[in-house]
């Protein structure tokens, strides 16, 4: 347990020392509201099939989304760096085990993944979309496993590379199917067969649909969200606790593993 | 006296490649130990097998009373280890460094801060101790990497090629410093280097090469294998010379590529006398040059040529296997 916690420690201390970074991924989902949101809207408007929402506020829980999987992704790379640049040893010649290592960094990545998430919730104010409290804490906990699912991922394809070139090639070729497939920009609903078999094994799918149903819970019209969502919300978190599963295993298994 | 590192028939392969083969070593409670051997001979591996970062392929090994195969991380709680490529976190502090390491094996915070302080003290770190380690020169890191390892008062400290690429000052302090911690705390230390007179300092030395043990004993015993000093005479008549040191001083010169060549048992005393001798005869003696034994002679006489010299790249590091088994096999053969 204190081994867990030192890693997190460590990375939450690494964190909060780059501030550059920090003001960058802030800027990174205003970015992604003004081009998805105003470039595409226009290109729609007139469409009234978003429930009565602007399709800017149709976008923004996607945008959500977006920041947390691209946080998490790159945070989990810290594995890579760790390996390449000595660290790593240190740790793993350290008596702490490494289940409670692997175990550590997926807290740590999810921790700074949910962070800037929470971050993005005030521009739900600035897009006409007050939130309640009880709304916040359930976008708070969708975060949270989405954050977890992505830095699991971003574990997973850590232990099976060895430099930082091929972790970012295959990052960024993962990123924009899980996030164009995600619903983010359209509604899922009538998708063509081939397509929907690739949303329906996309976590960024779920989790999109939960944050959606969340944050235009008071502002869509009622039956809008009943007819376009894929599950309701706590079917979705439970899919998403699915795949958290389904990365964390393999990644500390190939974690443990000693050469 | 306990032993407190034994290894049975240890061998690692990568592939096909034989990194280290049938190793045999008993250390005792206290000793200093230098694994000799040119790069690429299977120094870092064998490091590797002992500190449980890497898994044997044949034989066993145990350090501090625990096996390297079966109870890893009793091994790993009982020692404490300097690599030989950078293992710190740069954007940390001196100080955050050493406390990662203290949380990460368990100390009582009271010992850490007290450890940490008396630590960073010794290797004259304690003034910059809240400076990021990026701010730090090749051998400050080293010295908090040395700090670091001893940091949770290990029964065995490892250090895989501690002083390359440091400047000669700060090769002699952290060998100051670890002289200073054998006096005060026993601590055993296992030192892998190709300095040969790092080795010379050394309670035995162990020579590796091509991942094979070729000879282990302290460094007084591996010279006096080698008999006893020798003597490069240059003279004007080589001929000559060689016969009247035959005939008059029951030597038995050689010829070399600079002049003669001659083994005697006790040299800084026969120079006068051969020096003498030839001046007699009216041979003028242009130089003489007197070579003790040394380990260096060891190696070559036992692996048929010297140790290289160069430094290895910093990039070469435990846990990254690609990397290693490439440089095992383009080295040392």
């Amino acid at each position: 347990m204190s081994a867990l916690y030192t890693i997190w420690l460590r990375d939450l201390t690494r964190f909060l020392r780059n501030r550059s970074r920090i003001v960058t991924s802030l800027a990174q989902p205003l970015l992604y509201l003004a081009i998805f949101g105003t470039g595409l809207s226009s290109l729609l408007s007139g469409t009234s099939s978003l429930g009565g929402v602007g399709f800017t506020a149709f976008v923004y829980p996607g945008v959500i989304g977006l920041t947390i999987m691209f946080t998490a992704l790159f945070t989990a790379i810290s594995v890579v760096y760790d390996r390449e640049f000595g660290f790593l040893k240190e740790v793993l010649v350290s008596p702490a085990p490494r289940l409670a290592v692997a175990l550590g960094k997926v807290a740590s990545g999810s921790t700074i993944a949910l962070l800037q998430g929470v971050l993005t919730l005030p521009l739900a104010w600035l897009l006409g979309l007050p939130l309640t409290l009880g709304q916040v804490a359930q976008l708070v906990g969708i975060m949270a496993v989405l954050a977890a699912v992505c830095t699991a991922l971003g574990l997973l394809v850590s232990t099976r590379l060895r430099g930082i070139e091929g972790y970012n090639v295959i990052i960024n070729f993962l990123m924009m199917p899980l996030f164009l497939l995600s619903g983010a920009l359209f509604p899922l609903a009538g998708l063509p067969g081939w397509m929907n078999v690739l949303v329906r094994i996309n976590p960024m799918a779920y989790a999109t649909d939960a944050l959606r149903q969340v944050v235009l819970a008071g502002a869509a019209q009622p039956g809008f969200l009943a007819a376009s969502r894929l599950h309701p919300v706590s079917l979705d978190v439970l899919v998403l606790l699915g795949f958290f599963i389904v990365f964390l295993v393999p990644a500390v298994r190939a974690f443990s593993k000693q050469e | 006296m306990s032993t407190v590192i034994e290894t049975k028939g240890l061998g690692r392969d990568y592939g096909d490649l034989v990194a280290v083969d049938a190793l045999n070593l008993e250390i005792q409670q206290g000793e200093l130990f230098a694994l000799l051997g040119p790069n690429g001979g299977g120094k870092t591996t064998t490091v590797g097998l002992l500190t449980t970062l890497l898994r044997p392929s044949r034989g066993s090994a145990r350090v501090a009373g625990y096996d390297v195969a079966s109870q890893p991380a009793e091994v790993r709680r009982h020692i404490g280890v300097v690599f030989q490529g950078p293992s710190l976190d740069e954007q940390l502090t001196a100080w955050e460094n050493l406390d990662f390491h203290a949380r990460i094996y368990n100390m009582p915070r009271p010992l850490f801060r007290q450890r940490a302080a008396e630590l960073l003290a010794l290797v004259e770190l304690a003034e910059r101790q809240h400076e990021p380690v990026r701010n730090f020169s090749g051998g400050m890191r080293r010295r908090l990497e040395l700090a670091r390892g001893l940091l949770h008062q290990p029964q065995v400290l490892f250090l895989d090629e501690p002083t390359v690429g440091l400047d000669p000052q700060t090769r002699r302090a952290i060998w100051g410093y670890l002289a200073a911690l054998r006096q005060q705390a026993g601590v055993t230390i296992f030192l892998t280097t190709h300095y040969l007179e790092e080795a010379e300092d050394c309670d035995r030395t162990a020579i590796i090469d091509g991942g094979k043990l070729v000879a282990l004993d302290t460094p007084a015993a591996l010279k006096a294998t080698l008999g006893g000093d020798v003597l490069h005479i240059r003279v004007t008549d080589v001929v000559a010379a060689s016969e009247l040191l035959r005939q008059r001083a029951q030597l038995e010169p050689r010829q070399g590529p600079d002049g003669l060549v001659v083994e005697v048992a006790d040299g800084p005393r026969r120079i006068p006398e051969v020096v003498a001798l030839l001046d007699g005869a009216g041979i003028a003696v242009q130089a003489v040059n007197l070579r003790r034994p040394s380990l260096e002679h060891v190696f070559i006489k036992l692996t048929g040529r010297a140790i290289r010299a160069e430094t290895a790249e910093p990039s070469e590091a435990l846990g990254q296997r690609g990397r290693i088994g490439r440089r095992e096999r383009g080295g040392g053969r």
